[in-house]
């Protein structure tokens, strides 16, 4: 009776793994961005490779600084580019897109071991494959060997049961999940998403919940593949891939966390802890400055859907700077095409090139001093978007797009 | 987790990390400690705002938890020692972070908990990373670590503390030198 975790670790441990073995695992796909990449590449050489162990799933993104700002980061650049070629590594360039999007969209299939040089890479684990971030040096080494060590975490079982009402998204439940259980919460633990609610939630939803796995400490934040996985890959063209997965009757847990989604309104994570929740409906009003839709966790379709249903007609507030920043190219594509972007721009959005853009405080949309930003990010810690003494907000789609028109954090719900 | 339960700390293995020339010989180190508290982030180790010096990390470390503490780059002497609270290290994957904090001289990390992946990078490049009751720790005091005996000295409050072991594997990677040179040495994992 096995957890996802140990039935996807025990098939690549070639034996059977519990929740606390250390194992070393066959890695299915190994990447590294633009900020870890480097030095990733100079580990790999410092071990004595030049070539990677399976290129076809070996991917270098260059998302963080896309286009590159500064002569520094494009000389980082280079060093990618020119890796792939020699290690036979895949490229990801400008403009494609985020990594954890571009990772789902194209390389990931349930039951996969995913290893990234990047916090969010437990992302694809709403695909039901076990996916988890590391460091440039422990990445390295999955390049050149197609393998990792890991401890078989213990899992805690999250039940999201009930009915999400009106205004209330995936992002609403995720930061309420992490206000109840801390920033350090499940630390060393994989959580998996059960219960109604998770069944019913689009796979663009799981993606955002899964995104945020790590801000709560955790090693991989995962979900059953199921029949909308399955709709998911088929849609990518690569249904071929899918396979079920769930978790045996009777595995065990280290715990189960029970939520009543009837009962989570849309919320809000205030600086500078993404575990500082509140529920929207209770905060003192705070202006705004600056909005951001989009990132690895809200930047996909629906996402920009929802906010553009709520913008059409609208025009943001005077003072107010609404940037969007799609996950992808195949993302900006789909909207550009549903009109979608034509209707946040005519309410006043910047549009930027897909990719991590301002969440990681390198460009386009570094905040001024005692500014205040409401973001559709993941993290909100100080200094995260360039600047410590501006203040970051987190919220879903649909709260940063009405606040963006009423120039203060606001419900969405009054634009519903 | 990764620093878990019963392994039990082979010391003069534990000892071939971090600040070397303090600790080689005789698994002891020390320093003046610099207290910080719960949740320091990445961001706060190795700001956003940095980026560009990330393949520059001497340059970088000048800037070295600058957002917890201006002015901590230019007080920390070798071996000085980090004293944390909870959940230290959480955020992104960057390894610069302790490999900036190493680079500036820091000896060791001491924390309530720490972050997985800031934990694993750490020994990883070999950054002495020990988890204990750092309450009783203030800004300025002179520490001791004891790798071998598993102790914390506080000489300024003449108290000792005690750090949980490293797991097994974990003192595996770092006798080695840390994880490339594991590798190297084994010719693939050997854990």
């Amino acid at each position: 009776m096995k957890t996802i975790t140990e039935k996807i670790l025990s098939s690549h441990a070639g034996r059977d793994v519990r929740a606390g073995d250390i194992a070393v695992v066959d890695v299915d796909i190994v990447m590294a961005q633009d900020g870890t990449g480097p030095l990733a590449v100079s580990q790999i050489k410092k071990l004595g490779f030049s070539k990677v162990a399976n290129p076809a799933k070996s991917i270098f993104f260059i998302d963080h600084a896309a286009p590159s700002p500064r002569k520094e980061l494009s000389d980082s650049h280079k060093v990618l580019r020119d890796f792939a070629k020699e290690s036979g590594a895949r490229l990801s360039d400008i403009g494609e897109g985020v990594c954890h999007q571009i990772l789902v969209e194209s390389y990931v299939c349930p039951g996969d071991v995913v290893i990234g040089a990047d916090s969010h890479t437990c992302t694809s684990g709403a695909l039901g494959a076990f996916a988890t971030g590391m460091g440039s040096t422990d990445i390295a080494v999955g390049f050149a060997l197609a393998k990792t060590w890991l401890l078989v975490p213990q899992t805690i079982k999250v039940n999201f049961n009930g009915k999400l009402g009106k205004g209330v998204y995936a992002k609403d439940l995720i930061i309420y999940l992490i206000g109840k259980i801390t920033a350090d919460g499940a630390t060393y633990k994989a959580l998996e998403f059960s219960g109604s609610v998770s069944s019913g939630l689009t796979i663009e939803d799981r993606f955002t919940i899964s995104n945020m796995a790590v801000e709560a400490g955790a090693k991989a934040g995962i979900f059953a593949a199921d029949e909308t996985t399955n709709r998911y890959l088929g849609q990518r063209g690569r249904a071929e891939c899918f396979k079920e997965i769930r978790a045996d009757e009777g595995a065990k847990y280290e715990a189960e966390i029970d939520i009543d989604c009837t009962e989570v309104e849309p919320m809000i994570s205030m600086p500078h802890t993404v575990d500082n929740t509140m529920p929207v409906s209770r905060i003192d009003k705070v202006k705004v400055d600056q909005v951001l839709i989009g990132t690895c966790t809200n930047g996909r379709l629906n996402d920009l859907k929802i906010a553009a249903g709520i913008l059409k007609g609208r025009k943001i507030a005077e003072g107010v700077r609404l940037i969007v920043a799609p996950a992808s190219r195949i993302v900006y594509l789909e909207a550009l095409r549903a009109g979608i972007i034509e209707t946040l721009i005519e309410s006043g959005a910047t549009v930027i090139s897909p990719g991590c853009g301002p969440c990681v405080g390198i460009h386009q949309g570094i905040l001024g001093d005692g500014e205040v930003c409401l973001s559709t990010q993941n993290r909100n810690f100080k200094g995260r978007m360039g600047n410590p003494d501006a203040f970051i907000y987190l919220s879903s789609p649909a709260t940063a797009a009405w606040s963006a028109v009423r120039g203060f954090i606001a419900d969405p719900r009054e634009a519903l | 987790m990764e620093n878990n339960n019963s392994a039990k700390i082979k010391n003069e293995n534990a000892s071939l990390n971090g600040n070397d020339k303090n600790n080689k010989d005789n698994g002891m180190m020390r320093g003046r400690g610099f207290k910080f508290g719960d949740d320091i982030s990445t961001d706060l180790i190795a700001p956003g705002r940095y980026f560009h010096l990330r393949s520059n990390m001497a340059e970088l470390a000048k800037h070295v938890l600058e957002d917890a503490d201006p002015g901590f780059a230019s007080k920390v002497k070798p071996g000085d020692i980090v004293a944390g609270g909870r959940n230290f290290g959480l955020g992104s994957s960057r390894e610069h972070a302790p490999a900036i904090m190493k680079i500036a001289g820091v000896g060791a990390v001491l924390a309530k908990s720490f972050a997985r992946i800031f934990f694993r990078n750490s020994i990883n490049i070999g950054l002495t990373v020990l988890i204990c009751d750092t309450d009783k720790i203030d800004e300025g005091d002179m520490l001791e670590i004891d790798l071998r005996k598993g102790v914390v000295r506080n000489l300024t409050k003449n108290l000792e503390i005690r750090f949980n072991p490293l797991p097994e594997v974990m003192i595996k990677i770092l006798s080695d030198g840390g994880l490339v040179d594991h590798i190297i040495k084994n010719k693939g994992f050997n854990l």
